[in-house]
């Protein structure tokens, strides 16, 4: 496309403009970084959710906090409501259901875990009340080599718009408001 | 899916939509100088500009022979606002973890003490 651009510019740093478009999907936090506070970055490539976080743990331990059903409620959140675990199978080819309730308030959710390894989890995620919306998560532990564990989770949606929405939401952490304005988003600007 | 929220959302889906506001983000530009950055006829970056407009993502004065093209930043920082709260949920997430974490570490190491215990007794 040639517009009134000067054409010696060609020993210059590239069109910024260009810069932007650059993929960076490749980007992750390098080994040498401490992860404390948890890195959220949305993929340009496909409509998916990337986060990590480092913790002090091995990856057996922390496989544990997540197969463990006891252990999963306890930290699963959000901090003001309670996880009932309905269904646990978590093991390849397994499925799940858990409803967290505040009061009269209920949320379930459930979904199967394809693929449970030595420091993988593959699971199908599912809000009961808006189940066409379904994701696909899938968490990797890796063992840092100092007594860190890196946490990478990758929430794949079924398009950009869902993805967008998901991160709205909050839907992962079941907060109330994110379900109201999802819901609200979803009902064709239906009133809530 | 036609409230703000939505159209928002589907301005955003496209690719280069989001490369227009990343880099209306730097500052204000003209049509053509958008159109520079990209692959596409001026056309195509014209009916990209229009999802935009139509979102209220971007707006463009009317006056000015130039009409620059800018970036609606408080409509932006709402969706900014939303993936830094997405953010935050996920590192209170990561906190609790943390502390089931260390629970269990202090489970092991007590388990582990018990086990000297019986060993010295035995």
């Amino acid at each position: 496309m040639s517009t009134d651009r000067s054409t010696d510019r060609s020993t210059e740093q590239p069109n910024p403009g260009q810069a932007h478009l650059q993929p960076h999907e490749e980007w992750h936090p390098s080994p040498a970084d401490h992860v404390s506070v948890a890195v959220v970055k949305a993929d340009d490539r496909v409509p998916a959710v990337h986060i990590w976080r480092d913790v002090h743990a091995t990856p057996q331990q922390v496989m544990r906090a997540h197969t463990d059903p006891e252990l999963f409620a306890r930290w699963i959140g959000p901090h003001d409501l309670t996880t009932e675990i309905d269904v646990w199978e978590c093991r390849t080819l397994g499925s799940y259901r858990y409803v967290q309730r505040r009061g009269e308030e209920s949320y379930a959710f459930r979904g199967t875990f394809p693929y449970v390894g030595d420091d993988r989890i593959v699971q199908t995620f599912c809000y009961e009340e808006w189940p066409q919306a379904i994701a696909l998560e899938t968490m990797t532990f890796t063992a840092m080599g100092d007594g860190r564990t890196r946490i990478h989770g990758v929430s794949l949606c079924d398009s950009f718009e869902s993805r967008d929405a998901f991160l709205a939401s909050g839907m992962e952490t079941g907060v109330n408001e994110g379900y109201e304005k999802l819901d609200r988003l979803l009902s064709d600007g239906g009133t809530h | 899916m036609t409230d703000p929220l939505s159209q928002v959302f589907a301005a955003l889906a496209d690719p280069t939509r989001r490369d227009m506001v990343a880099r209306l983000a730097d500052g204000d530009a003209t049509l053509s100088e958008l159109a520079e950055s990209y692959d596409v006829s001026l056309q195509a970056v014209a009916k990209h500009l229009k999802v935009l407009e139509g979102a209220g993502l971007v707006s463009r004065t009317k006056q000015a022979q130039r009409r620059p093209v800018h970036l609606e930043a408080e409509v932006f920082d709402l969706m900014t606002r939303w993936i830094e709260r997405y953010r935050r949920q996920a590192q209170e997430r990561f906190t609790r973890l943390d502390a089931v974490l260390a629970s269990m570490e202090a489970e092991a190491s007590q388990a582990g003490t018990d086990q000297d215990d019986k060993e010295e007794a035995s």
